[in-house]
């Protein structure tokens, strides 16, 4: 398990296009729900709960079903993953899709997910890629980035969670203009419930395969509502 | 460094200067426009657009820093038809967008070079920013950096890596050094001891709304790039 695999893919340096989104917070910070650091935290929180827990999730389970077909880590040249991969991949595409009802997110996912795949491809060669749709929801993305890189389930949860968390904070300290050191402060007292809920989606996704519906399927119709609200603005900064 | 590692196992030998057209030939060559705000990128993009819009297949993507302004000027202005224009969201740092995470440019440029198979020319209109912008060339294969005369004569003396290393540097308004007291010769000076080789254009937008010279060497870079051997 390669523990430097973990911390590039949360890496926000990680060029893959995460800096352009912020999260729902920047719709949140126009409709006055999120002002200060406290309810920054609030939305945060919630965002982790519900998003970041499906995220992790699905990374989780992404990351399984390559690991079990072929392995993770520096893959022989020339080596194939199998049919199932791309049917079982496709299949946790669909639960993303049905996990994010809002088609503002669904895109904002896939946007991402491309670009992860953009720039993961290049880092970690590794024949799951191929097996991916060209644009893959972020999360099995980033699930097919871990194994790819020679990480385990349980970090791809930790990963995806914990973006779901780092990406809406930096928008909302450059939206606000909050005091960067508050930020990190606010971040860094919540990571033991990104840690509990990566935890629990990793649980959840080492069940046996083909138990989907296992997986972590918390919604939140707020956050849904102003990614649409969002979407339609001409006058934004991010592109979710 | 000893020579004694195969340093080359690092390194993706990936170039985004060889990348292909699905045809097999070069593609299209990407220009990014950048500059300080106010300085005439957008007018310089649309000035492109009109003088080379009839000769070359080509298309835009704006980095607006807030709205899609610049896209919507260009529309407004009937420069370029609406599918030939892409305008993508910086997230309040149009820097990031054009050097440090080209994510979403490349993908809007992706997107317009689909749309259009056998377009030669994309322009990359950055966002206005500062003076120490600059595009990553894994985005674009050359960059024109815009400053204006109205920002003071001194801008050219300053530096900074848009205006020492941008493989052609603007000057605009040069209709406008008299009345701000520049002096036009201090800024051709003082640019080519930066710049070396480098090209500097001195133009006035609105004396020459067709941006004549910087057309000219657009032109003379698709060349070189089609003329690239397969």
């Amino acid at each position: 398990m390669s523990l430097t695999a973990l911390l590039a893919l949360a890496d926000s340096r990680l060029p893959a296009g995460g800096h352009a989104h912020s999260g729902g917070v920047e719709q949140a910070i126009s409709a006055g729900l999120v002002t200060d650091p406290v309810s920054l935290a609030g939305f945060l929180r919630r965002r982790v709960g519900t998003a970041g827990s499906v995220a992790a999730g699905l990374a989780a389970a992404a990351c399984a079903v390559v690991g079990r077909a072929v392995g993770g880590g520096a893959v022989a040249a020339g080596a194939a993953v199998p049919p199932s991969v791309a049917a079982a991949l496709a299949d946790l595409d669909a639960e993303a899709d049905a996990r994010t009802p809002s088609p503002a997110q669904r895109a904002a996912s896939r946007q991402q997910g491309r670009g992860l795949l953009r720039v993961g491809r290049r880092a970690w060669p590794h024949p799951a890629w191929d097996a991916l749709p060209t644009q893959p929801h972020h999360a099995v993305a980033l699930g097919v980035a871990a194994a790819a890189a020679g990480a385990r389930p349980a970090d791809a949860a930790a990963a995806a969670a914990y973006l779901s968390m780092s990406g809406p904070a930096t928008a909302a300290q450059r939206l606000l203009a909050l005091d960067p050191i508050t930020v990190a402060a606010v971040t860094a007292r919540l990571s033991p419930l990104v840690d509990e809920v990566a935890g629990a989606a990793a649980r959840a996704a080492a069940g046996p395969f083909g138990g989907l519906d296992l997986l972590p399927a918390s919604a939140d119709p707020l956050l849904d509502l102003l990614a649409e609200l969002h979407v339609s603005r001409k006058d934004r900064f991010f592109a979710s | 460094m000893p020579p004694d590692h195969d340093l080359d196992d690092y390194v993706d030998p990936y170039d985004p200067g060889q990348r292909r057209a699905p045809d097999g030939g070069p593609g299209a060559l990407r220009v990014g426009i950048g500059g300080p705000v106010g300085s005439g990128k957008t007018a310089l993009v649309a000035a492109l657009c009109r003088t080379l819009g009839e000769e070359l297949d080509l298309v835009v993507v704006t980095n607006d820093i807030y709205t899609t302004e610049d896209a919507d000027f260009l529309r407004r202005n009937a420069v370029l038809p609406d599918d030939r224009i892409e305008a993508v969201q910086t997230g309040c740092c149009p820097h990031t967008a054009i050097r440090d995470d080209i994510t979403a440019n490349l993908d809007a440029v992706e997107l317009l070079e689909a749309r259009h198979p056998g377009v030669q020319l994309v322009l990359v209109e950055s966002g206005g920013d500062n003076l120490t912008a600059s595009f990553s060339y894994g985005l674009v294969d050359v960059q024109v950096f815009v400053v204006d005369v109205a920002g003071g004569d001194k801008v050219p003396r300053k530096g900074g890596p848009g205006v020492t290393s941008a493989d052609l540097l603007v000057v605009n308004k040069t209709d406008l050094a008299p009345f701000v007291g520049a002096d036009l010769d201090v800024m051709r000076r003082d640019s080519d001891a930066v710049r070396g080789e480098k090209p500097t254009l001195l133009i006035s937008l609105r004396e020459d709304p067709a941006a004549t010279d910087v057309a000219a060497w657009v032109r003379a870079q698709v060349r070189s790039r089609a003329l690239q051997s397969a």
